[in-house]
């Protein structure tokens, strides 16, 4: 899949990173859709959160924010080691970049688990619906950012990369960014702008 | 300079037993045609459905099928078309020609490619396969308006399947956009410029964008549907502080895009053919680039024209960017019909087609303009003009130019012609039945017929033209069967294509039919956009002098 056929010297962007860019504008096109859902929801809203809503822990949330925002730091170090011949660089940065993703995973599930418990679920109030539907949206991108470093590493551990073949391991990178910066834009609107 | 035949590549092609070969294949051509030939599957059916409709219609009274079954019906006839007939046979064409056309062995992602037409193909049979459960299939139109598509309303399992469809045929069409656009931009052959792509590979550059920004967004709607079918949401609940309007927006936001997603790509295969047809190159080659740009830009601008009776919406504003639009598909009229002036006109099968289009896509976009006026849309919303208007744009527009292309290109894919006679009777006879069907369902829209509805009273009067639109409806399916019946027949015993029959301009015509795996055993030098036309007019010069 990852492999174009070149044919011609006149091929600018190679065809995975092309890809990659492509499919994150349409990735923005959707999760663009959800927060015009949720300002379109708030704008027609007298009081906001509306009644229900507890205290959402925008500190701990905050705190367990910065895992994901290093770990596209780790990311791009391990792209940095391989793009230096260090292919094992690679797969330690990637595995230090999956485990910091998995630590926010994480604090979802019980961020997740302590609000259900406080009885605010997808049904409680329209809030809800929509913190559910974005955070949950957002945790399964994480999650499928997961699978794919850890295709990255299995690739990298068979020797797959090299200085010169870096674009899967590129590609899987933008994505994780992607994810990261979605993040930011969701923490602030659901955890600070409230 | 003699091109090169080699006989060999089709012993090749023939390597293992069809159907194996079929399911496991990555490459473009076969994909291709496996997309034409399931898209056409679900032409007949969706197709079968109308003609149910039509029959239901043909008097007052309910005789055929009852209120449910009748919405059933509509819903799954226009998802069909739009979701998986119109847009996968836009993706054949791109799959076989596409690569052909820039002059590349295959596309940029072959496996990724053969994924998205099995995901088109499992969403086509989940959305149907609601008929099969006891509530039966989903049933609130194609456009799925909430609150009628809430569980309240429609509480089968129908539904959801109906979403699940949708929500994989989104993702299949992203992934084969994205695949599309890495190709065109990524492998074109060397000389291959982007001012020398053919127009239908422009037509495909911004169809793929269109899909890429607004699938994602029926996505995100069908998934807050989901959400609150099934899991007890408030997107869409105004108890709660939820949005009815919010569906129509996220809807439309995609849909309209969705209708130039389209037209556009059969705006490039009618391109391709009237200059072949015609025998003179292509009139204002740049100009048809920048219009179907604009096109492209402009349809994410017009999406609440389908939402001027909410009051919630800025009617001038809408109505305005609406009619836009109308410069520059004017721009492709004038161009198309500058194209054929003073040409030497061959009137084949696929360029009569072509010219059924001109004149149908005509009439279904002025009655656009007419719909874009919101005082004139008040009037009418809802009712039998808009099923006329967009079946004149959609049928008479996008089927007419498929025709054209699936005869213009059939020799290419199958190596034999198809029957010219045959195909001449199948092109009379849609265009007889398509305009008695359709025209009626303008007059019958403006004396006040509602549409979606599966009967009604004999005293309104609209019986006789009802009548007369189900006799049209049946010329039609008379119509498909001669071409369903010409198809199979020319491709086991048409006469043989050889490389290019119709003296085509473009690269899909300096190879075999079919051409071999990797598409070109040479390529003629591309120094223009029509390297085919330019390779033989230097042969005939270089053989005179």
């Amino acid at each position: 899949m990852m492999s174009g056929h070149a044919t011609g010297s006149e091929r600018r962007v190679p065809s995975t990173l092309l890809g990659m860019i492509l499919f994150i504008s349409s990735e923005v096109m959707f999760f663009g859709s959800l927060f015009g859902a949720y300002f379109t929801i708030r704008g027609n809203a007298g009081a906001w959160p509306p009644g229900g809503t507890p205290e959402l822990d925008a500190l701990r949330t905050g705190l367990f924010s910065i895992p994901l925002l290093a770990s596209s730091v780790t990311q791009q170090l391990g792209l940095l080691a391989l793009k230096k011949q260090d292919s094992r660089g690679l797969i330690r940065w990637t595995v230090i970049t999956i485990l910091l993703g998995a630590i926010f995973l994480l604090n979802q599930g019980v961020e997740y688990a302590q609000l259900s418990s406080e009885g605010f679920t997808v049904s409680t109030n329209v809030f809800a619906t929509l913190f559910f539907t974005m955070t949950g949206f957002h945790g399964l991108h994480v999650f499928a950012g997961l699978v794919v470093l850890g295709l990255i590493v299995s690739k990298a551990r068979r020797g797959h990369f090299s200085a010169q073949r870096h674009g899967p391991a590129e590609a899987a990178g933008y994505y994780w960014h992607f994810v990261d910066v979605v993040w930011i834009f969701l923490f602030s609107v659901l955890y600070l702008l409230q | 300079m003699a091109t090169v035949d080699s006989p060999a590549d089709f012993g090749i092609e023939r390597r293992r037993s069809g159907l194996v070969d079929y399911i496991t294949t990555t490459d473009h051509k076969k994909i291709g045609i496996l997309y034409l030939y399931t898209a056409v599957a679900f032409f007949l059916v969706a197709g079968a459905l109308a003609l149910v409709m039509r029959a239901e219609l043909a008097a007052p009274g309910l005789q055929v099928v009852d209120n449910q079954t009748y919405n059933e019906l509509f819903t799954m006839h226009g998802t069909a078309m739009m979701f998986f007939f119109v847009v996968p046979l836009a993706l054949a064409f791109a799959n076989y020609f596409v690569p052909l056309h820039i002059g590349a062995p295959d596309v940029a992602f072959p496996r990724l490619n053969a994924l998205t037409y099995w995901m088109f193909v499992l969403a086509g049979l989940t959305a149907f396969s609601g008929f099969a459960t006891s509530g039966g299939a989903a049933p609130f139109g194609w456009t799925g308006y909430v609150p009628l598509s809430e569980s309240t309303y429609s509480p089968s399992v129908g539904a959801d399947l109906w979403i699940m469809g949708l929500l994989l045929s989104g993702v299949s069409g992203t992934l084969g956009a994205v695949n599309f656009m890495a190709t065109i931009f990524g492998m074109r052959a060397p000389g291959m410029t982007m001012f020398r792509l053919p127009i239908f590979v422009w037509n495909i550059i911004v169809t793929s964008a269109l899909i890429m920004f607004t699938f994602p967004v029926l996505t995100a709607a069908l998934s807050m549907l989901f959400i609150d079918r099934n899991m007890g949401g408030h997107f869409f609940d105004p108890k709660v502080g939820g949005d009815p309007i919010l569906w129509q927006h996220l809807f439309w936001f995609f849909g309209h895009p969705e209708v130039y997603i389209a037209i556009l790509p059969f705006f490039g295969v009618v391109t391709e053919i009237i200059p072949v047809f015609s025998r003179k190159p292509l009139f204002g080659y740049r100009g048809f680039v920048f219009a179907t740009l604009l096109i492209g830009a402009y349809s994410f601008s017009v999406w609440a024209h389908h939402m001027f009776t909410t009051g919630a919406v800025d009617g001038p504003f809408f109505s305005a960017t609406s009619m836009l639009i109308a410069v520059p598909t004017g721009i492709k009229f004038f161009n198309w019909i500058a194209t054929m002036w003073r040409g030497k006109i061959r009137l084949r099968t696929p360029m009569l087609f072509c010219m059924g289009f001109l004149f149908m896509f005509l009439m279904g976009g002025i009655t656009g303009v007419f719909l874009a006026s919101p005082p004139i849309d008040f009037a009418v919303h809802d009712t039998y003009y808009v099923v006329g208007h967009m079946h004149y744009v959609l049928f008479g527009g996008s089927v007419f130019a498929i025709f054209a292309g699936i005869y213009y290109w059939a020799p290419k894919m199958f190596g034999r012609m198809m029957n010219e006679r045959l195909g001449k009777v199948h092109f009379w006879l849609m265009l007889l039945g398509f305009n008695v069907t359709f025209f009626p369902m303008f007059q019958l829209g403006l004396n006040g017929m509602v549409r979606r509805i599966a009967d009604y009273p004999a005293e309104t009067g609209f019986a006789p033209m009802n009548l007369l639109a189900s006799i049209g409806s049946a010329i039609i399916g008379l119509s498909v069967l001669v071409f369903v019946y010409n198809f199979f027949m020319s491709k086991r015993r048409g006469m043989p294509a050889g490389n290019d029959p119709w003296e085509g301009y473009t690269l899909e015509w300096a190879t075999t039919s079919p051409p071999p795996h990797h598409n070109f055993t040479r390529l003629p030098p591309i120094r223009s956009q029509q390297p085919v036309f330019d390779e033989t007019q230097q042969a005939q010069r270089e053989s005179r002098g």
